[in-house]
């Protein structure tokens, strides 16, 4: 289990990254906290031609309010989150979420960009961050552009990231007092990837709510106007309302035939709808 | 048997308990060194020209092998089966008739039979290296059909994994006793239970360097090993070299669990590779070979079927056990291990009239199946155990009534149960009304009627189990195995300055035995523990012996090391009386002196004077001097009898299918404790690894016999926080037969979590008419055996 051989760049800011990355025709993998890369290049499952560790990006490991939302650079570990050094726009969701990812030593030096970037189905932020409504910003030499994580995660470890192209942040909207926040996680033991993920962001005020069913083989179920789950109708009584058979017919319809699988989805998303309630 | 009773008459250890002596909870020695990472394991060993080695492993399980391509530039840095002139198959036969042979070449020849298995040894300055060199190495295979499922690998037409057999059965057993007069039992209960194909996962893997002194002619294997002298001599029948050439090595140990009880492929190459280069080589086993190549176990299948009475008496139980032997028969124990040691110990410690037994040890493309904590302990106590929380289900009583009907009672003891198997002491219904007890069922019982407000579900489940332990010569030489221990032997020898060296064959892998070895001697001699050594993992420096296996080392080493100890202690006596000018028979050693009517002298002055000042010694002291071997046999080597009942909450989700532990008791009978902290360490992380049989650890194969778990991300072993604070309570009841009465307790604490943890989980799910019999107990089989149970009860309806 080591790596096949491999150049390594660590480059001093983003546009000489950019530029590595630009001239690399596309072999080249960015290394950020290298939580997951790090034992697939020890599997020689990923064998780039290069390595672009982009650990010293001072752009990237800003975090700030601007405006209405947060502004994550790529570089932010969770421990950041998790430890209150970030600003929180979501009062308290993410932290609650940072400080369930895996282990320390893994919250220690994984970074939310490369969390996304991986796109591990299992992963938290990428169902976290769908059902709290954020977007990624992405550059390359070209420009930015930008899209909800969503739309980010194309597939089981495949994201929207064109050759070239790098998470520069994430912007997260805030959460209104109004809204109330629900995420609920199994796992088979502490620290391990998610079999089944339920996340909830739901304002009974405003009669709306955005559901995620994360950790299936593929990417995450979003709904981003998650009505058909309560009965038609979002009220303050959503908790009664919440259909778990609708729930049943969506990971059916996703794909999923083994019944219990789909049944430990839904109670896992129940549980989410419960806290959020709570 | 009088040996002991003697000895506990005579005195109660009076160095223990607070001392340094048998009995004493002292910290381990060893520990200022492990914990500290100063531990020198096989890959802290550094040897000029060291070079790294990468095997070329099998990616299929079942193929014929059509050629072996190796880039023009990499030739001399591959080796294959064809270089190898000379170098023998591992064969590990039993003598028990009808066992058919397997042999396992080093590096394949002709057919793969597992994937994993070794097909080219490639070396170089790395082992990064070595692996880009592996990786340009193509296979041009064959594929075969794959033979991954044990009960199908047994029916007529199957693929075959070795063809000369004509079948894929190593061995069959068949034992009966009197089964007839148990089929009209009013209760009779039958099920199909499986325990799950596991990895022994140690924290270091195996590990081999390799390396030729040419000025003593003498090859040194430097391996992670549990029993180097049987390496040694699996290694020169290999090689075709004498023992006296080969010298094994085995440093810090991080784990072994039996699975570095076995010769491997990999160090037989290695010693070959070295001898060929002429210099050192290195091979360092990491976590996908180990998931994917080396190390299975436990995967078991029972068709059983338990007769009682209406009261829980047992009648009888029938049974046809298939065990999952892999491809090949490992070296020494071999294939037939644990399916043949299921029939003599299905019935554990329960008292029945009838019993029959059939077994098979059954070749699959797998690899071999290996001796793991337990061995088939685990599986007959998840079996049985399992199968009584059943019956005590159709009887309407309590699981513990059934258990306390049915356990030998302290009265019967010495015991023989049905299969012969001769129980040496022990108080077993003390030990479950315990656990009952301590466990709170009456408490658990009401709480269970009131229910839980998160809806969760609580249950409550118990086992027992014996432990067979440092079983000896008369019960291994019947197995026909390479193998079979005689007399252990220690060799102990005071230094010129008075202190100890102890040389014993075993090896201490996390035991603790630089520790217990030296209370034991100190139980003796009276010398500070803290000035004792103790040389362990030698072939060059320690006795011949088996090794670390079966629970044998502190019985069978502290015996050893007792014996040897007490011929030392005399030999000083006799010079220490000279020395006092005292008649030999009026002085006493006590506390590291020889003592007389008007003075005494330390055994650092006696000593000195042997090695420093023997003008001092009258010239009839006897020259055998301070240096003693002794070997040790227990009374009757039939073995030891430790046991243990654990008592299991638990709350089971049965929406999401998750298991929290909520209390775990384990009230255990090893025999006299040499060491109760070190016994508590032991029971500890064997429970650890009893839950991960319970409910994570799973290796599962694809039809085309893929091994799917090949990372930790996908092999799941408990942590930290899976592992519950469980509260021990020990009893002692002396072994009759060994030094101190002590028994064997190694494997214990891994055998009864399993069947406790799954009669908590049935107990808790049993009113939505429930029942899960298969290890480990996945949130998914719960779910699953959830809506099933649901559907079935729609249908009824």
């Amino acid at each position: 289990m080591k790596p096949a051989p491999f150049a390594y760049e660590r480059p001093r800011d983003l546009h000489a990254a950019l530029s590595m990355l630009a001239a690399s025709s596309g072999s080249a993998k960015i290394i950020a906290g290298g939580q997951s890369l790090g034992p697939m290049l020890n599997l020689r499952l990923v064998q780039p031609e290069l390595i672009v560790d982009i650990s010293g990006l001072a752009e990237l490991k800003r975090a700030e309010v601007s405006g209405d939302e947060l502004v994550l650079g790529a570089l932010v570990t969770h421990a950041d989150i998790e430890d209150g050094r970030t600003a929180d726009v979501t009062r308290g969701a993410m932290r609650a979420v940072a400080a369930n990812i895996a282990y320390r030593a893994v919250r220690n030096r994984g970074t939310i960009g490369g969390s996304l970037s991986h796109a591990d189905p299992a992963a938290d932020w990428i169902s976290a961050l769908a059902a709290l409504g954020a977007r990624v910003t992405l550059r390359s030499l070209a420009g930015a552009r930008s899209m909800a994580v969503e739309a980010f995660v194309v597939g089981a470890l495949e994201s929207a990231l064109h050759a070239g192209e790098i998470v520069e942040a994430v912007h997260v909207p805030a959460r209104s007092a109004a809204a109330h926040w629900g995420y609920a996680k199994s796992c088979r033991k502490t620290g391990e990837f998610a079999h089944a993920i339920g996340a909830i962001l739901v304002d009974p005020a405003a009669a709306s709510a955005r559901i995620v069913i994360g950790a299936i083989d593929t990417t995450p179920i979003v709904i981003t106007d998650a009505v058909e789950l309560f009965g038609g109708r979002i009220a303050a009584d959503y908790k009664q309302r919440f259909d778990v058979r609708a729930a049943d017919t969506l990971l059916a319809s996703a794909g999923i035939d083994d019944a219990a699988q789909r049944h430990i989805h839904v109670s896992v998303l129940k549980r989410a709808v419960l806290e959020a309630a709570a | 048997m009088k040996e002991n009773a003697k000895l506990r008459n005579e005195r109660e250890f009076p160095h223990g308990k607070t001392g340094q002596g048998v009995g004493a909870r002292l910290p381990r020695k060893e520990d200022d060194r492990l914990m500290r990472g100063r531990g020198q394991y096989v890959g802290d060993v550094r040897l000029a020209g060291l070079q790294d080695v990468a095997f070329v492993r099998s990616p299929l399980a079942h193929a014929r092998i059509r050629g072996i391509h190796v880039p023009e530039r990499h030739r001399g840095s591959v080796f294959t089966a064809a270089d190898l002139v000379g170098i023998k198959p591992i064969r590990a036969v039993s003598g028990l008739p009808g066992f058919k042979i397997s042999e396992q070449p080093v590096l394949a020849t002709g057919k793969v039979r597992q994937v994993g298995e070794l097909v080219a040894m490639c070396l170089a300055p790395t082992r990064a290296e070595a692996e880009d060199i592996a990786a340009s190495v193509t296979l041009d295979l064959e594929e075969l059909p794959a033979i991954h499922d044990m009960l199908k690998a047994r029916e007529p037409g199957s693929a075959l994994v070795h063809e000369h057999w004509g079948d894929n059965v190593f061995l069959e057993t068949n034992y009966e006793i009197d089964i007839s007069t148990a089929l009209d039992a009013p209760i009779k209960v039958t099920r199909e239970i499986s325990t799950a194909r596991q990895c022994m996962s140690p924290l270091e893997g195996r590990g081999v360097v390799a390396t030729f002194d040419k000025r003593l002619d003498q090859l040194t294997l430097h391996s992670a090993a549990q029993m180097p002298h049987i390496t040694r001599s699996g290694l020169a029948e290999c090689l075709g070299m004498e023992e006296g050439q080969i010298r094994v090595i085995s440093p810090d140990v991080g784990g072994g669990f039996g699975h570095k009880g076995i010769l491997l492929p990999e160090e037989v190459c290695l010693s070959w590779l070295t001898m060929r280069c002429g210099h050192p080589v290195r091979w360092l086993e990491d976590r996908r070979e180990h998931l994917v190549a080396s190390s299975n176990c436990r995967e078991h299948h029972y068709k059983i079927t338990v007769y009682a009475d209406r009261d829980g008496t047992l009648r009888g139980i029938d049974c046809e056990a298939t065990v999952d032997s892999g491809a090949y028969s490992s070296y020494p124990f071999s294939a037939c291990l644990e399916a043949a040691q299921v029939a003599s110990i299905l019935p554990g410690p329960y008292k029945m009239p009838a019993y029959r037994c059939r077994t098979f040890s059954v070749a699959t493309n797998k690899c071999p199946i290996l001796p793991y904590r337990g061995v088939a302990r685990t599986g007959v106590c998840f079996a049985l155990e399992l199968m009584l929380d059943l019956v005590a289900a159709e009887a309407g009583l309590e699981p513990g009534e059934v258990r306390l009907r049915n356990l030998v009672r302290p009265e019967q003891m010495p015991f023989d149960n049905i299969t012969k198997k001769h129980f040496d002491s022990g108080d077993y219904p003390e030990a479950m009304r315990r656990a009952l007890a301590a466990i709170d069922i009456d408490a658990i019982r009401a709480r269970q009627k009131q229910g839980e407000a998160d809806g969760r579900r609580i249950g409550v489940g118990i086992s027992i189990y014996c432990e067979q332990a440092a079983h000896g010569t008369s019960v291994y030489s019947g197995w026909g195995i390479p193998m079979v221990p005689g007399h252990e032997q220690a060799s102990a020898r005071l230094t010129p300055d008075g202190g100890l060296e102890l040389r014993v064959g075993v090896h201490s892998h996390g035991q603790g035995m630089e520790t217990t070895l030296a209370q034991v001697a100190h139980e003796i001699l009276g010398v500070d523990v803290a000035s004792i050594r103790i040389v362990l993992g030698d072939t060059a420096m320690t006795p011949y012996s088996t090794g670390t296996w079966g629970s044998r080392s502190m019985v069978m080493a502290g015996g050893a090391v007792a014996t040897a100890c007490r011929e030392l202690g005399e030999r000083a006596r006799r010079i220490g009386a000279k020395l006092l000018q005292h008649d030999p028979a009026s002085v006493v050693l006590q506390n590291g002196e020889v003592r007389g009517v008007n003075g005494s002298v330390s055994l650092k002055a006696i000593a000195h004077t042997w090695y420093r000042r023997p003008q001092d010694l009258p010239p009839d002291v006897d020259p055998g001097g301070l240096e003693v071997t002794q070997g040790y046999k227990p009374v009757r080597d039939s073995g030891t009898f430790s046991y243990a009942a654990h008592a299991a909450v638990v709350a089971v989700d049965p929406d999401v299918g998750e298991v929290e532990i909520l209390d775990y008791v384990i009230v255990e009978d090893g025999g006299v404790l040499v060491n109760p902290l070190v016994v508590d360490g032991q029971i500890y992380g064997g429970l650890a690894q009893g839950i991960g049989t319970a409910l994570y650890e799973e290796m599962p194969f694809d039809a085309s016999g893929q091994p799917l778990a090949t990372t930790l991300a996908d092999y799941l072993l408990p942590g930290p926080t899976e592992v519950p604070a469980a509260r021990l309570d020990h009893m002692e009841t002396p072994s009759p037969y060994t030094q101190f009465g002590v028994k064997g307790i190694g494997e214990g604490g891994a055998i009864a979590p399993p069947a406790a943890i799954a009669n908590a989980v049935n107990d808790a799910l049993r009113p939505l008419g429930v029942e899960l019999m298969q290890s480990p107990i996945t949130p998914h089989r719960i779910v699953a055996a959830v809506l099933a149970a649901r559907a079935a009860e729609r249908s009824a309806a």
